[in-house]
């Protein structure tokens, strides 16, 4: 599963992309997944999952080849 | 119902306001959102900007489509850049053309305050004593 990271994220989780073999399930349990291996992303105000470009809900489940993005709080305009 | 939607390196706002305008308008508001040279005193020395791309244009035009569902509104562009701006570039514009003047106001106020919560886009403001990810922390 690919995962892409923007903006402060980005430099939180060392990269733009990454890899992972873990299958997290839910969008919610991707979540965990994230502040266990990045804990200061637990400090960001607010922290959104976009799944195949399009905002994700915590119930929303993650096929394998999903392209997972993880949304820092936003700052354009 | 036609729309404009980029994201660019540089902002032509002659672009955006050349696409909207029609015989058929009778008004074009025009946003354009600058790179302020300060923020709470501190001088700004310049801006960086990134995207999602795919995504961003997707909620651009998202903005687009409801802002033809609730306003006679005939033409919208909205474009974004990306990159280092400095203070004074301009970093977003937005073209907004209707037959009446109110709703184009009201659609070109929604884009932009619409902007600003759904498009995947983020800044980071550049000073002298370093570097912050604007928003980021409660």
């Amino acid at each position: 599963m690919k995962i892409m990271f923007f903006g402060i994220a980005k430099e939180l989780a060392g990269g733009a992309t990454l890899e992972i073999t873990e299958k997290p399930g839910t969008v919610g349990q991707f979540r965990e997944w994230l502040i266990r291996q990045y804990p200061a992303m637990r400090e960001l105000r607010k922290v959104m999952i976009a799944v195949n470009k399009t905002y994700a809900t915590d119930e929303q489940t993650i096929a394998d080849d999903d392209e997972i993005a993880v949304i820092p709080p936003l700052s354009g305009g | 119902m036609e729309s404009l939607i980029k994201i660019v390196s540089d902002i032509q706002t002659e672009e955006a306001i050349r696409f909207v305008e029609s015989p058929g308008s009778g008004g074009v508001v025009t946003f354009i959102g600058t790179v302020r040279n300060q923020t709470k005193g501190k001088p700004v020395l310049k801006l960086f900007f990134e995207s999602y791309e795919p995504m961003a244009i997707l909620e651009m035009e998202k903005i687009a489509q409801q802002a033809f569902e609730q306003w006679d509104v005939q033409r919208i562009a909205i474009i974004h850049a990306i990159g280092e701006k400095l203070p004074g570039e301009e970093v977003v514009v937005i073209a907004v053309a209707a037959p009446h003047r109110g709703a184009a106001f009201s659609a070109c106020q929604y884009a932009i305050d619409t902007l600003k919560e759904t498009v995947p886009i983020w800044k980071q403001e550049f000073f002298e004593d370093g570097a912050v990810w604007v928003a980021a922390h409660p």
